[in-house]
């Protein structure tokens, strides 16, 4: 590691490593708070795509030539950094590369869940889920008989830890929880969740998109059953996701997609499947985006994830306090020392897509709506709100200017 | 600034915004009818009171919920129908609208501006039978909102 986990980042220097942060609208620079939904990508990970496709694009595992030989070699690789990433001991054999978070939610629900849940069976999930894994198990339950139950939020928007002991029981099957709410900037306690899982016996599915990219995660530490998260959020390429699974649970449970690569002899009559985590990865695989996610492990490893995840909640802190001070804005979810890289808000008098509107006339890229938790807003009363999110390249000038901006939406609508 | 956004925020967008003209309801409209954009949770319920002839439109209250673009647009248009025939109604499209609210709508807004459009000319199709649908939605098959809107 090039830095010690102390020092303050060189947010200048990283600056200079993403391309895009120069743009400008008619003079007005970008100022990228949108973090949450996509991150930008450095240099280093768009180098390691065109790098790709310059020198040894080839299809994986298939040929004997040198290109192949290259290319499936880097491919199989980057399944072990990202292993070790997440503290995945099991290195490859446990990393599946999918297309995003949302795939990776869906492999396990058609994958286990169609098989193992039924009529009586429980899923628990929480109220603040991102529709990745409300949305899934909704319908998977419904195509089982299972049911689905929530834990609730409370009012500081942390779940009700009481509520969760009290739902998790002996007919929970699967618990499924985001690891960092996308919305309220909750950090959930999930590895206290996967002991009350395991004590009934049950798996647990933590969502991790919005806390790999952020702090330092271990995916054994936390005892997670299964566990996903997206390229694009952690300064990846589109394109790819990973599911983690212990290995002796991606072992037993059956493919969910089906076709070439995932097999290993196949008959008119039968086929039988390749070995882990190829059974998970059907067809012509993510290749450039795969190893390009590792290339984002290791930019990121080369910062420092207890660095990045410093940054990120100083940033969202001095964001919490600066949008505190108006009387007309409401924050979302929890406290700002305890919260992730992102402020969500409702402010009086002017509709979040009003809001979004008027930042984007400053060049302040926010997100407005429900963010894909659409039951979490109904319950908290706020048709929509905007959310500002954070990452390495964030300065606190940038939350000055959004600050501003939301000073000009105030003028506007007085 | 030339990103479009605050230029769309003249002032009569705010005020229509901020006092809604022919805000409420009517006690027996000819027909009612709500709409919503399912992407931003706008929303606008429209009452519609026609002559006795059914060709023109004597009143127009609507209530609704979102954001000003929304809000405004149905505001203003709530005035422009009063008067105005059936036929005219149903001629109206997303052009029309836009020159109604004389401010750029940047091409995501548009099924902000045009869903009371919609909900006025949809209810109608519904009372004359030409229609056959609960609730309005401005959607990405919706030709009044153009392709690069989605
Ligand atoms: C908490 C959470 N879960 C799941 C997702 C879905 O990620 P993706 O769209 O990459 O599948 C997101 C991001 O949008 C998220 O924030």
């Amino acid at each position: 590691m090039s830095h010690s986990e102390t020092e303050a980042l060189d947010v200048e220097s990283i600056r200079d490593e993403f391309p895009i942060l120069d743009r400008e609208f008619d003079g007005t620079p970008l100022v990228y708070l949108d973090n949450a939904a996509t991150s930008q990508t450095p240099d280093q990970v768009i180098d390691s795509i065109s790098h790709y496709y310059r020198h040894y694009n080839a299809n994986v595992h298939r040929g004997l030539h040198q290109l192949s030989q290259e290319a499936s070699i880097a491919y199989e690789e980057a399944h072990d950094r990202v292993a070790e990433f997440i503290g995945a001991s099991g290195g490859r054999k446990e990393v599946v590369f999918t297309k995003n978070t949302t795939e990776s939610m869906n492999t396990v629900a058609y994958a286990w869940g169609l098989a193992e849940l039924g009529p009586g069976d429980e899923v628990v999930l929480t109220e603040m889920e991102h529709h990745a894994a409300l949305v899934t198990w909704q319908q998977i339950a419904k195509k089982t008989g299972a049911t689905v139950k929530f834990v609730e939020v409370d009012e500081d928007g942390r779940l009700d830890m009481d509520h969760a002991r009290e739902l998790i029981t002996d007919d929970t099957e699967m618990v499924s929880v985001v690891h960092v709410s996308n919305t309220l900037g909750t950090v959930n306690p999930v590895s206290e969740l996967a002991d009350i899982a395991h004590d009934h016996d049950s798996l647990i599915f933590v969502d991790g998109a919005q806390s790999v990219p952020h702090m330092p995660v271990d995916v054994e530490a936390i005892d997670a059953d299964f566990f996903a998260f997206s390229g694009h959020k952690m300064c990846g390429p589109t394109g790819v996701g990973v599911l983690y699974g212990k290995e002796h649970l991606l072992d037993a449970m059956q493919p969910y997609l089906y076709g070439g690569m995932m097999i290993e002899k196949v008959t008119f009559e039968d086929s039988t499947w390749h070995e882990l985590p190829w059974k998970f990865e059907a067809g012509t695989p993510v290749i450039s985006e795969g190893i390009a996610l590792a290339e984002a492990c290791d930019y990121l490893d080369s910062i420092g994830m207890e660095r990045v995840h410093r940054h990120g909640t100083e940033l969202a802190a001095y964001a919490y306090d600066r949008l505190q001070e108006f009387d007309d804005i409401e924050i979302l979810g929890p406290g700002g020392d305890e919260r992730a890289a992102l402020v969500s808000f409702d402010m009086d008098d002017v509709h979040a897509h009003d809001v979004s509107e008027i930042l984007n006339a400053n060049g302040v890229a926010v997100r407005a709506g429900d963010h894909c938790t659409q039951p979490l807003h109904d319950k908290l009363g706020v048709s929509a709100s905007t959310r500002a999110s954070f990452y390495i390249y964030n300065t606190r000038e940038e939350v000055d200017a959004l600050v501003d901006a939301l000073d000009q939406a105030r003028e506007l609508f007085a | 600034m030339g990103l479009g956004g605050s230029d769309m925020y003249r002032q009569q967008i705010l005020d229509h915004y901020k006092s809604p003209r022919n805000y409420g309801e009517i006690e027996e409209p000819t027909f009612t009818h709500v709409g919503e954009n399912p992407m931003c949770g706008d929303t606008i319920e429209m009452d519609v009171v026609l002559d006795d002839a059914e060709e023109t439109i004597e009143r127009v209250a609507f209530r609704g919920d979102g954001c000003a673009i929304s809000q405004a647009s149905a505001s203003m248009l709530s005035e422009q129908l009063h008067g105005m025939s059936i036929e005219e109604l149903d001629e109206m499209d997303r052009d029309d609208v836009v020159d109604m609210l004389g401010v750029d709508i940047s091409p995501m807004r548009v099924k902000c501006a045009v869903l009371a459009e919609k909900v006025a000319q949809d209810g109608a199709d519904i009372y004359f039978g030409e229609l056959d649908v609960e609730t309005t939605r401005t959607e990405e098959d919706d030709a009044d909102v153009p392709d690069d809107a989605q």
